[in-house]
Protein backbone atom coordinates (compact mmCIF):
# COMPACT_ATOMS: atom_id res chain seq x y z
CA UNK A 1 0.00 0.00 0.00
CA UNK A 2 1.32 3.43 -0.87
CA UNK A 3 1.87 5.73 2.07
CA UNK A 4 -0.91 8.23 2.65
CA UNK A 5 -0.49 11.66 1.14
CA UNK A 6 0.09 13.34 4.50
CA UNK A 7 2.67 11.05 6.04
CA UNK A 8 4.19 13.89 8.05
CA UNK A 9 2.98 14.12 11.64
CA UNK A 10 1.60 10.63 11.42
CA UNK A 11 2.34 8.24 14.26
CA UNK A 12 1.89 4.51 14.19
CA UNK A 13 2.53 1.76 16.72
CA UNK A 14 3.32 -1.61 15.19
CA UNK A 15 2.94 -4.75 17.32
CA UNK A 16 4.12 -2.77 20.31
CA UNK A 17 4.64 -4.66 23.55
CA UNK A 18 5.84 -2.82 26.66
CA UNK A 19 7.36 -4.71 29.54
CA UNK A 20 8.60 -4.15 33.06
CA UNK A 21 11.19 -6.88 33.47
CA UNK A 22 9.30 -9.95 32.29
CA UNK A 23 5.82 -8.57 32.88
CA UNK A 24 4.07 -7.20 29.79
CA UNK A 25 1.76 -4.28 30.55
CA UNK A 26 1.00 -3.38 26.94
CA UNK A 27 0.50 -6.38 24.69
CA UNK A 28 1.01 -6.47 20.96
CA UNK A 29 -0.72 -3.19 20.17
CA UNK A 30 -0.96 -1.91 16.60
CA UNK A 31 -2.65 1.42 16.04
CA UNK A 32 -2.45 4.35 13.66
CA UNK A 33 -2.73 7.97 14.75
CA UNK A 34 -3.56 9.92 11.59
CA UNK A 35 -1.96 13.32 11.09
CA UNK A 36 -3.76 16.32 12.57
CA UNK A 37 -6.24 14.36 14.61
CA UNK A 38 -6.95 13.88 18.28
CA UNK A 39 -7.02 10.30 19.49
CA UNK A 40 -8.31 9.54 22.97
CA UNK A 41 -7.00 6.51 24.83
CA UNK A 42 -9.51 5.27 27.39
CA UNK A 43 -9.71 2.34 29.77
CA UNK A 44 -9.76 1.45 33.47
CA UNK A 45 -6.90 2.38 35.79
CA UNK A 46 -3.78 0.25 35.51
CA UNK A 47 -4.56 -1.08 32.04
CA UNK A 48 -1.38 0.24 30.46
CA UNK A 49 -2.64 3.49 28.95
CA UNK A 50 0.10 5.66 30.41
CA UNK A 51 2.79 3.10 29.72
CA UNK A 52 1.61 2.89 26.12
CA UNK A 53 1.80 6.67 25.80
CA UNK A 54 5.31 6.69 27.26
CA UNK A 55 6.42 4.18 24.63
CA UNK A 56 5.47 6.66 21.92
CA UNK A 57 8.31 9.03 22.81
CA UNK A 58 10.66 6.45 24.29
CA UNK A 59 10.13 7.49 27.90
CA UNK A 60 9.14 3.99 28.97
CA UNK A 61 12.67 2.67 28.55
CA UNK A 62 13.81 5.14 31.24
CA UNK A 63 11.64 3.44 33.85
CA UNK A 64 13.17 0.81 36.08
CA UNK A 65 13.17 -2.42 34.04
CA UNK A 66 11.25 -0.87 31.15
CA UNK A 67 11.74 -2.17 27.61
CA UNK A 68 9.68 -2.75 24.48
CA UNK A 69 9.32 -5.05 21.53
CA UNK A 70 7.68 -4.07 18.27
CA UNK A 71 8.10 -0.50 17.15
CA UNK A 72 6.65 2.94 16.59
CA UNK A 73 6.80 4.83 13.29
CA UNK A 74 6.88 8.61 13.10
CA UNK A 75 6.44 9.98 9.58
CA UNK A 76 7.09 6.41 8.50
CA UNK A 77 10.49 6.19 10.27
CA UNK A 78 11.20 3.65 12.99
CA UNK A 79 11.79 5.62 16.22
CA UNK A 80 13.30 2.57 17.89
CA UNK A 81 15.94 2.18 15.15
CA UNK A 82 19.52 2.07 16.42
CA UNK A 83 20.49 5.33 14.71
CA UNK A 84 17.72 7.30 16.41
CA UNK A 85 18.85 9.34 19.42
CA UNK A 86 16.01 9.16 21.94
CA UNK A 87 16.97 12.58 23.31
CA UNK A 88 16.55 14.16 19.87
CA UNK A 89 13.38 12.19 19.29
CA UNK A 90 11.71 13.52 22.43
CA UNK A 91 12.09 17.02 21.05
CA UNK A 92 9.81 15.96 18.18
CA UNK A 93 7.24 14.21 20.36
CA UNK A 94 6.16 16.31 23.34
CA UNK A 95 4.69 14.80 26.49
CA UNK A 96 2.55 16.50 29.13
CA UNK A 97 2.05 14.70 32.42
CA UNK A 98 -0.95 14.18 34.66
CA UNK A 99 0.31 16.56 37.31
CA UNK A 100 1.77 19.94 36.43
CA UNK A 101 5.57 19.77 36.57
CA UNK A 102 6.91 23.32 36.24
CA UNK A 103 10.62 23.61 37.01
CA UNK A 104 10.51 25.26 40.44
CA UNK A 105 13.80 27.14 40.14
CA UNK A 106 12.84 28.78 36.87
CA UNK A 107 10.65 31.73 35.99
CA UNK A 108 7.58 31.39 33.80
CA UNK A 109 9.62 32.59 30.84
CA UNK A 110 12.51 30.22 31.50
CA UNK A 111 10.16 27.28 31.90
CA UNK A 112 8.76 27.81 28.42
CA UNK A 113 12.20 28.53 27.00
CA UNK A 114 13.74 25.44 28.61
CA UNK A 115 13.04 23.14 25.68
CA UNK A 116 14.29 25.74 23.19
CA UNK A 117 17.55 26.38 24.93
CA UNK A 118 18.39 22.71 25.16
CA UNK A 119 17.90 22.57 21.40
CA UNK A 120 20.92 24.71 20.71
CA UNK A 121 21.71 28.40 20.84
CA UNK A 122 19.20 30.84 19.51
CA UNK A 123 19.05 34.60 19.45
CA UNK A 124 17.32 36.38 22.28
CA UNK A 125 14.63 37.74 19.96
CA UNK A 126 14.01 34.28 18.56
CA UNK A 127 13.44 32.80 22.00
CA UNK A 128 11.25 35.74 23.00
CA UNK A 129 9.03 35.21 19.97
CA UNK A 130 8.83 31.45 20.47
CA UNK A 131 7.93 31.82 24.15
CA UNK A 132 5.19 34.30 23.35
CA UNK A 133 3.80 32.11 20.59
CA UNK A 134 3.79 29.02 22.79
CA UNK A 135 2.09 30.83 25.68
CA UNK A 136 -0.53 32.21 23.29
CA UNK A 137 -1.24 28.78 21.86
CA UNK A 138 -1.58 27.39 25.38
CA UNK A 139 -4.05 30.22 26.16
CA UNK A 140 -1.89 31.48 29.00
CA UNK A 141 -0.29 34.58 27.48
CA UNK A 142 -2.84 37.14 28.67
CA UNK A 143 -2.62 35.92 32.24
CA UNK A 144 1.17 35.94 32.52
CA UNK A 145 2.50 38.46 30.01
CA UNK A 146 3.16 41.04 32.73
CA UNK A 147 4.96 38.68 35.07
CA UNK A 148 7.09 36.45 32.87
CA UNK A 149 10.02 36.79 35.26
CA UNK A 150 8.09 35.51 38.27
CA UNK A 151 8.51 32.02 39.61
CA UNK A 152 6.39 29.43 37.86
CA UNK A 153 5.23 28.23 41.26
CA UNK A 154 3.23 31.44 41.70
CA UNK A 155 0.70 30.16 39.15
CA UNK A 156 -2.45 28.21 39.99
CA UNK A 157 -2.67 24.49 39.25
CA UNK A 158 -4.55 25.03 35.99
CA UNK A 159 -2.16 27.74 34.89
CA UNK A 160 0.78 25.51 35.73
CA UNK A 161 -0.65 22.77 33.55
CA UNK A 162 -1.13 25.18 30.66
CA UNK A 163 2.44 26.36 31.28
CA UNK A 164 3.59 22.77 30.90
CA UNK A 165 1.65 22.52 27.65
CA UNK A 166 3.27 25.75 26.45
CA UNK A 167 6.66 24.32 27.45
CA UNK A 168 5.95 21.21 25.41
CA UNK A 169 4.74 23.29 22.43
CA UNK A 170 7.64 25.77 22.35
CA UNK A 171 10.15 23.48 20.60
CA UNK A 172 7.45 22.84 17.97
CA UNK A 173 7.09 19.09 18.24
CA UNK A 174 5.19 17.16 15.60
CA UNK A 175 3.18 15.08 18.02
CA UNK A 176 1.78 16.02 21.42
CA UNK A 177 1.11 13.31 23.98
CA UNK A 178 -1.16 14.25 26.89
CA UNK A 179 -1.35 11.93 29.88
CA UNK A 180 -4.57 12.76 31.70
CA UNK A 181 -3.79 16.46 31.46
CA UNK A 182 -6.94 17.54 33.26
CA UNK A 183 -6.89 15.03 36.12
CA UNK A 184 -5.88 17.65 38.68
CA UNK A 185 -7.84 20.57 37.25
CA UNK A 186 -11.21 22.15 38.02
CA UNK A 187 -13.98 22.24 35.37
CA UNK A 188 -12.95 25.65 34.04
CA UNK A 189 -9.34 24.59 33.62
CA UNK A 190 -10.49 21.33 32.05
CA UNK A 191 -12.59 23.20 29.53
CA UNK A 192 -9.70 25.42 28.51
CA UNK A 193 -7.45 22.46 27.90
CA UNK A 194 -10.11 20.72 25.85
CA UNK A 195 -10.56 23.83 23.72
CA UNK A 196 -6.82 23.84 23.36
CA UNK A 197 -6.89 20.32 21.90
CA UNK A 198 -9.31 21.50 19.26
CA UNK A 199 -7.13 24.45 18.33
CA UNK A 200 -3.88 22.54 18.38
CA UNK A 201 -4.91 19.73 16.12
CA UNK A 202 -4.60 21.96 13.05
CA UNK A 203 -0.84 21.80 13.58
CA UNK A 204 -0.19 18.73 15.64
CA UNK A 205 -1.13 15.13 16.02
CA UNK A 206 -2.47 14.63 19.52
CA UNK A 207 -2.85 11.53 21.67
CA UNK A 208 -4.68 12.08 24.94
CA UNK A 209 -5.05 9.55 27.73
CA UNK A 210 -8.14 10.18 29.79
CA UNK A 211 -10.26 8.61 32.48
CA UNK A 212 -13.15 10.78 31.56
CA UNK A 213 -15.39 9.31 28.87
CA UNK A 214 -17.24 12.56 28.28
CA UNK A 215 -13.91 14.22 27.71
CA UNK A 216 -12.91 11.56 25.19
CA UNK A 217 -16.20 12.09 23.38
CA UNK A 218 -15.77 15.86 23.41
CA UNK A 219 -12.18 16.24 22.24
CA UNK A 220 -11.30 13.30 20.08
CA UNK A 221 -11.71 12.22 16.47
CA UNK A 222 -10.68 8.66 17.25
CA UNK A 223 -10.94 6.65 20.45
CA UNK A 224 -8.92 3.62 21.48
CA UNK A 225 -10.12 1.39 24.30
CA UNK A 226 -7.45 -0.42 26.33
CA UNK A 227 -8.16 -3.23 28.74
CA UNK A 228 -5.45 -5.00 30.79
CA UNK A 229 -2.76 -4.21 28.26
CA UNK A 230 -4.77 -5.12 25.19
CA UNK A 231 -6.06 -2.70 22.61
CA UNK A 232 -9.65 -3.93 22.52
CA UNK A 233 -11.08 -1.59 19.95
CA UNK A 234 -10.25 1.56 18.07
CA UNK A 235 -12.44 3.61 15.78
CA UNK A 236 -13.96 6.99 15.05
CA UNK A 237 -15.14 8.39 18.35
CA UNK A 238 -18.80 8.80 17.44
CA UNK A 239 -18.89 5.24 16.11
CA UNK A 240 -17.10 3.69 19.06
CA UNK A 241 -19.35 5.41 21.57
CA UNK A 242 -22.60 4.60 19.77
CA UNK A 243 -22.04 1.25 18.16
CA UNK A 244 -19.03 -0.49 19.65
CA UNK A 245 -18.22 -3.84 18.09
CA UNK A 246 -16.72 -5.42 21.17
CA UNK A 247 -18.72 -6.42 24.19
CA UNK A 248 -16.04 -5.26 26.62
CA UNK A 249 -16.04 -1.81 25.03
CA UNK A 250 -19.76 -1.54 25.37
CA UNK A 251 -19.64 -2.71 28.97
CA UNK A 252 -17.00 -0.08 29.78
CA UNK A 253 -18.61 2.89 28.06
CA UNK A 254 -22.01 2.11 29.51
CA UNK A 255 -20.46 2.05 32.97
CA UNK A 256 -20.86 -1.62 33.78
CA UNK A 257 -17.25 -1.87 34.96
CA UNK A 258 -14.04 0.11 35.27
CA UNK B 1 -17.04 10.42 79.08
CA UNK B 2 -16.08 13.39 81.17
CA UNK B 3 -13.21 11.67 82.97
CA UNK B 4 -11.83 10.59 79.64
CA UNK B 5 -11.78 14.13 78.42
CA UNK B 6 -10.05 15.27 81.61
CA UNK B 7 -7.47 12.52 81.23
CA UNK B 8 -6.80 13.50 77.63
CA UNK B 9 -6.28 17.08 78.62
CA UNK B 10 -4.00 16.09 81.46
CA UNK B 11 -1.85 13.82 79.30
CA UNK B 12 -1.74 16.47 76.60
CA UNK B 13 -0.61 19.07 79.12
CA UNK B 14 2.07 16.85 80.63
CA UNK B 15 3.50 15.80 77.28
CA UNK B 16 3.54 19.35 75.93
CA UNK B 17 5.30 20.49 79.09
CA UNK B 18 7.81 17.68 78.87
CA UNK B 19 8.69 18.42 75.27
CA UNK B 20 9.00 22.10 76.14
CA UNK B 21 11.38 21.40 79.03
CA UNK B 22 13.52 19.12 76.87
CA UNK B 23 13.86 21.67 74.09
CA UNK B 24 14.65 24.33 76.67
CA UNK B 25 17.44 22.06 77.95
CA UNK B 26 18.84 21.74 74.44
CA UNK B 27 18.85 25.50 73.97
CA UNK B 28 20.20 25.99 77.49
CA UNK B 29 23.36 24.08 76.63
CA UNK B 30 24.01 26.39 73.70
CA UNK B 31 23.24 29.50 75.73
CA UNK B 32 25.57 28.36 78.53
CA UNK B 33 28.42 27.74 76.10
CA UNK B 34 27.97 31.06 74.35
CA UNK B 35 27.51 32.90 77.64
CA UNK B 36 30.62 31.33 79.10
CA UNK B 37 32.61 32.32 76.02
CA UNK B 38 31.43 35.89 76.14
CA UNK B 39 32.03 36.29 79.88
CA UNK B 40 35.56 34.91 79.76
CA UNK B 41 36.69 36.16 76.37
CA UNK B 42 34.81 39.31 75.42
CA UNK B 43 37.11 41.59 77.40
CA UNK B 44 40.08 40.49 75.28
CA UNK B 45 38.31 41.25 72.03
CA UNK B 46 39.74 44.53 70.84
CA UNK B 47 41.18 45.93 67.66
CA UNK B 48 44.64 44.58 68.44
CA UNK B 49 43.23 41.09 68.83
CA UNK B 50 42.13 41.05 65.21
CA UNK B 51 45.05 42.96 63.67
CA UNK B 52 48.15 41.98 65.62
CA UNK B 53 50.13 38.77 65.56
CA UNK B 54 50.95 36.88 68.78
CA UNK B 55 53.63 38.32 71.01
CA UNK B 56 56.12 36.23 73.02
CA UNK B 57 54.78 34.76 76.24
CA UNK B 58 54.90 37.17 79.15
CA UNK B 59 54.44 40.28 77.06
CA UNK B 60 50.92 41.63 77.13
CA UNK B 61 48.89 42.54 74.06
CA UNK B 62 49.13 40.84 70.72
CA UNK B 63 46.39 39.18 68.74
CA UNK B 64 45.53 36.29 66.52
CA UNK B 65 45.46 37.92 63.08
CA UNK B 66 47.66 35.16 61.70
CA UNK B 67 45.29 32.47 62.98
CA UNK B 68 42.20 34.16 61.55
CA UNK B 69 43.79 34.51 58.13
CA UNK B 70 45.22 31.00 58.43
CA UNK B 71 41.83 29.45 59.19
CA UNK B 72 40.42 31.33 56.21
CA UNK B 73 43.12 30.03 53.89
CA UNK B 74 43.14 26.45 55.16
CA UNK B 75 39.35 26.14 55.15
CA UNK B 76 39.06 27.93 51.82
CA UNK B 77 41.55 25.60 50.22
CA UNK B 78 39.81 22.61 51.77
CA UNK B 79 36.55 23.81 50.17
CA UNK B 80 38.24 24.17 46.79
CA UNK B 81 39.33 20.56 47.03
CA UNK B 82 36.39 19.07 48.90
CA UNK B 83 33.26 20.80 47.58
CA UNK B 84 33.53 19.72 43.92
CA UNK B 85 34.46 16.16 44.84
CA UNK B 86 31.86 15.82 47.59
CA UNK B 87 29.01 17.36 45.61
CA UNK B 88 30.00 15.48 42.49
CA UNK B 89 30.06 12.20 44.36
CA UNK B 90 26.66 12.98 45.89
CA UNK B 91 25.16 13.73 42.48
CA UNK B 92 26.62 10.52 41.15
CA UNK B 93 25.20 8.49 44.03
CA UNK B 94 21.74 9.98 43.64
CA UNK B 95 21.53 9.84 39.86
CA UNK B 96 23.58 6.83 38.84
CA UNK B 97 24.41 5.09 42.11
CA UNK B 98 21.99 2.20 41.99
CA UNK B 99 24.64 -0.28 40.81
CA UNK B 100 27.48 -2.06 42.57
CA UNK B 101 29.88 0.88 42.30
CA UNK B 102 27.27 3.12 43.91
CA UNK B 103 26.93 0.68 46.77
CA UNK B 104 30.69 0.63 47.28
CA UNK B 105 30.99 4.44 47.19
CA UNK B 106 28.12 4.79 49.65
CA UNK B 107 29.63 2.23 52.00
CA UNK B 108 33.06 3.89 51.89
CA UNK B 109 31.48 7.29 52.52
CA UNK B 110 29.61 5.97 55.54
CA UNK B 111 32.74 4.40 56.99
CA UNK B 112 34.74 7.57 56.34
CA UNK B 113 32.00 9.62 58.00
CA UNK B 114 32.61 7.71 61.19
CA UNK B 115 36.40 7.90 61.02
CA UNK B 116 37.88 9.94 63.90
CA UNK B 117 39.43 13.12 62.55
CA UNK B 118 42.72 12.35 64.25
CA UNK B 119 43.06 9.26 62.08
CA UNK B 120 42.61 11.42 59.00
CA UNK B 121 45.29 13.71 60.38
CA UNK B 122 47.73 10.82 60.76
CA UNK B 123 46.88 9.70 57.26
CA UNK B 124 47.64 13.14 55.85
CA UNK B 125 50.87 13.25 57.85
CA UNK B 126 51.97 9.88 56.44
CA UNK B 127 51.14 10.62 52.83
CA UNK B 128 51.76 14.36 52.55
CA UNK B 129 53.82 15.77 55.39
CA UNK B 130 56.41 13.01 55.48
CA UNK B 131 57.06 12.79 51.72
CA UNK B 132 57.20 16.59 51.45
CA UNK B 133 59.54 16.76 54.39
CA UNK B 134 57.73 19.55 56.25
CA UNK B 135 54.39 20.55 57.71
CA UNK B 136 52.17 22.64 55.47
CA UNK B 137 48.80 24.38 55.27
CA UNK B 138 48.10 22.42 52.11
CA UNK B 139 48.34 19.13 53.98
CA UNK B 140 45.93 20.58 56.54
CA UNK B 141 43.48 21.53 53.81
CA UNK B 142 43.69 18.09 52.29
CA UNK B 143 42.94 16.41 55.61
CA UNK B 144 39.98 18.74 56.20
CA UNK B 145 38.73 18.07 52.66
CA UNK B 146 38.91 14.34 53.34
CA UNK B 147 36.73 14.86 56.40
CA UNK B 148 34.30 16.94 54.42
CA UNK B 149 33.87 14.86 51.27
CA UNK B 150 31.90 11.87 52.64
CA UNK B 151 29.60 14.14 54.61
CA UNK B 152 28.94 16.32 51.55
CA UNK B 153 28.42 13.31 49.33
CA UNK B 154 25.76 11.85 51.60
CA UNK B 155 23.88 15.11 52.24
CA UNK B 156 23.97 16.02 48.56
CA UNK B 157 22.63 12.58 47.73
CA UNK B 158 19.78 12.93 50.24
CA UNK B 159 18.88 16.38 48.96
CA UNK B 160 18.93 15.33 45.31
CA UNK B 161 16.78 12.31 46.10
CA UNK B 162 14.16 14.63 47.55
CA UNK B 163 13.60 16.18 44.11
CA UNK B 164 10.39 14.63 42.75
CA UNK B 165 10.87 12.05 40.03
CA UNK B 166 8.22 13.78 37.94
CA UNK B 167 10.51 16.80 37.51
CA UNK B 168 13.28 14.62 36.15
CA UNK B 169 10.87 12.98 33.73
CA UNK B 170 9.51 16.36 32.62
CA UNK B 171 13.01 17.46 31.65
CA UNK B 172 13.78 14.19 29.87
CA UNK B 173 10.49 14.39 27.98
CA UNK B 174 11.50 17.85 26.76
CA UNK B 175 14.58 16.36 25.17
CA UNK B 176 17.09 17.13 27.92
CA UNK B 177 20.06 14.79 27.88
CA UNK B 178 20.53 12.95 31.13
CA UNK B 179 23.57 14.92 32.36
CA UNK B 180 21.83 18.18 31.66
CA UNK B 181 18.72 17.03 33.49
CA UNK B 182 20.89 16.20 36.48
CA UNK B 183 22.70 19.53 36.53
CA UNK B 184 20.21 22.08 35.22
CA UNK B 185 17.01 20.72 36.71
CA UNK B 186 17.63 18.26 39.53
CA UNK B 187 20.73 19.77 41.13
CA UNK B 188 19.38 23.27 40.75
CA UNK B 189 16.13 22.33 42.43
CA UNK B 190 18.08 20.75 45.27
CA UNK B 191 20.49 23.68 45.45
CA UNK B 192 19.17 25.19 48.68
CA UNK B 193 19.59 21.85 50.41
CA UNK B 194 23.03 21.29 48.90
CA UNK B 195 24.20 24.73 50.04
CA UNK B 196 22.94 24.00 53.54
CA UNK B 197 24.84 20.72 53.44
CA UNK B 198 28.04 22.50 52.36
CA UNK B 199 27.55 24.93 55.16
CA UNK B 200 27.22 22.28 57.81
CA UNK B 201 30.31 20.65 56.34
CA UNK B 202 32.35 23.86 56.38
CA UNK B 203 31.21 24.70 59.89
CA UNK B 204 32.31 21.31 61.05
CA UNK B 205 35.80 21.41 59.55
CA UNK B 206 36.38 25.04 60.54
CA UNK B 207 36.66 23.97 64.16
CA UNK B 208 38.67 20.80 63.60
CA UNK B 209 41.92 20.68 65.58
CA UNK B 210 43.25 17.15 65.59
CA UNK B 211 44.04 16.79 61.86
CA UNK B 212 45.72 20.19 61.79
CA UNK B 213 48.08 19.23 64.61
CA UNK B 214 49.68 16.73 62.25
CA UNK B 215 49.60 18.87 59.14
CA UNK B 216 49.37 22.65 59.35
CA UNK B 217 51.13 22.46 62.73
CA UNK B 218 50.71 26.13 63.66
CA UNK B 219 52.90 29.14 63.18
CA UNK B 220 53.72 32.02 65.51
CA UNK B 221 54.20 34.36 62.59
CA UNK B 222 51.90 35.66 59.92
CA UNK B 223 52.09 33.40 56.89
CA UNK B 224 50.07 33.01 53.72
CA UNK B 225 52.33 30.44 52.16
CA UNK B 226 50.33 27.26 51.72
CA UNK B 227 53.41 25.03 51.56
CA UNK B 228 54.64 26.28 54.94
CA UNK B 229 53.23 25.62 58.42
CA UNK B 230 50.29 27.90 59.12
CA UNK B 231 48.39 28.96 62.20
CA UNK B 232 44.66 28.29 62.55
CA UNK B 233 42.15 29.46 65.15
CA UNK B 234 41.50 25.96 66.44
CA UNK B 235 45.24 25.34 66.83
CA UNK B 236 45.69 28.68 68.53
CA UNK B 237 42.91 27.88 70.99
CA UNK B 238 44.48 24.51 71.71
CA UNK B 239 47.95 25.99 72.29
CA UNK B 240 46.76 28.90 74.40
CA UNK B 241 44.27 26.90 76.44
CA UNK B 242 46.83 24.23 77.33
CA UNK B 243 49.54 26.81 78.06
CA UNK B 244 50.46 28.01 81.55
CA UNK B 245 49.72 31.76 81.23
CA UNK B 246 46.53 33.57 82.25
CA UNK B 247 46.98 35.94 79.31
CA UNK B 248 46.95 32.97 76.97
CA UNK B 249 43.80 31.58 78.55
CA UNK B 250 42.00 34.86 77.99
CA UNK B 251 43.15 34.94 74.38
CA UNK B 252 41.99 31.34 73.92
CA UNK B 253 38.48 32.29 75.06
CA UNK B 254 38.46 35.26 72.74
CA UNK B 255 39.67 33.15 69.84
CA UNK B 256 36.86 30.70 70.57
CA UNK B 257 34.35 33.54 70.28
CA UNK B 258 35.83 34.51 66.92
CA UNK B 259 35.67 30.92 65.67
CA UNK B 260 32.04 30.55 66.70
CA UNK B 261 31.27 33.94 65.26
CA UNK B 262 32.77 32.92 61.92
CA UNK B 263 30.65 29.78 61.82
CA UNK B 264 27.56 31.79 62.71
CA UNK B 265 28.34 34.35 60.02
CA UNK B 266 28.75 31.56 57.50
CA UNK B 267 25.37 30.11 58.42
CA UNK B 268 23.59 33.45 58.23
CA UNK B 269 25.12 34.51 54.92
CA UNK B 270 24.24 31.22 53.26
CA UNK B 271 20.66 31.48 54.47
CA UNK B 272 20.54 34.97 53.09
CA UNK B 273 21.93 33.75 49.77
CA UNK B 274 19.30 31.04 49.53
CA UNK B 275 16.52 33.52 50.20
CA UNK B 276 17.86 35.89 47.56
CA UNK B 277 17.94 33.16 44.99
CA UNK B 278 14.43 32.03 45.68
CA UNK B 279 12.90 35.44 46.16
CA UNK B 280 14.02 37.09 42.95
CA UNK B 281 13.97 34.48 40.24
CA UNK B 282 15.94 35.26 37.17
Amino acid sequence: MAPPADARLQLEAVRLTALYGRRAVVKDVSILFPARTVTAVIGPSGCGKSTFLRCLNRMHELSEGGWVTGTVLLDGDDIYAAIVDPVQLRRRIGLVFQRPTPFPTMSIYDNVAAGLRVNGRRSRADVDAAVEAALKRAALWDEVKDRLKQSALALSGGQQQRLCIARALAPEPEVLLLDEPTASLDPAGTQRIEELCHELKTNYTIVIVTHNLQQAARVSDYTAFFYVGDLVEVGRTEVLFTTPTQERTEAYITGRFG
Amino acid sequence: MNTRRVRRRLVNGIMTGLVGVLSALAVLALVLILGNLVVKGASSLDWNFFTKNPVPAGESGGGVANAIVGTGIIVGLACLIGLPIGIGAGLYLAEFGSGRLGWVVRFVADVMNGTPSIVVGIFAWTWLVKPMGHFSALAGSVSLAILMIPMLARTTEEMVRLVPHSLREAALALGYPRWRTSLRIVARTALAGIITGCLVGIARIAGETAPLLFTALGNLNFSTHVLEPMQALSLQIFQYATGPFDDWHRLAWAAAIVLMGLVLLLALSARWAIRQRHGASR
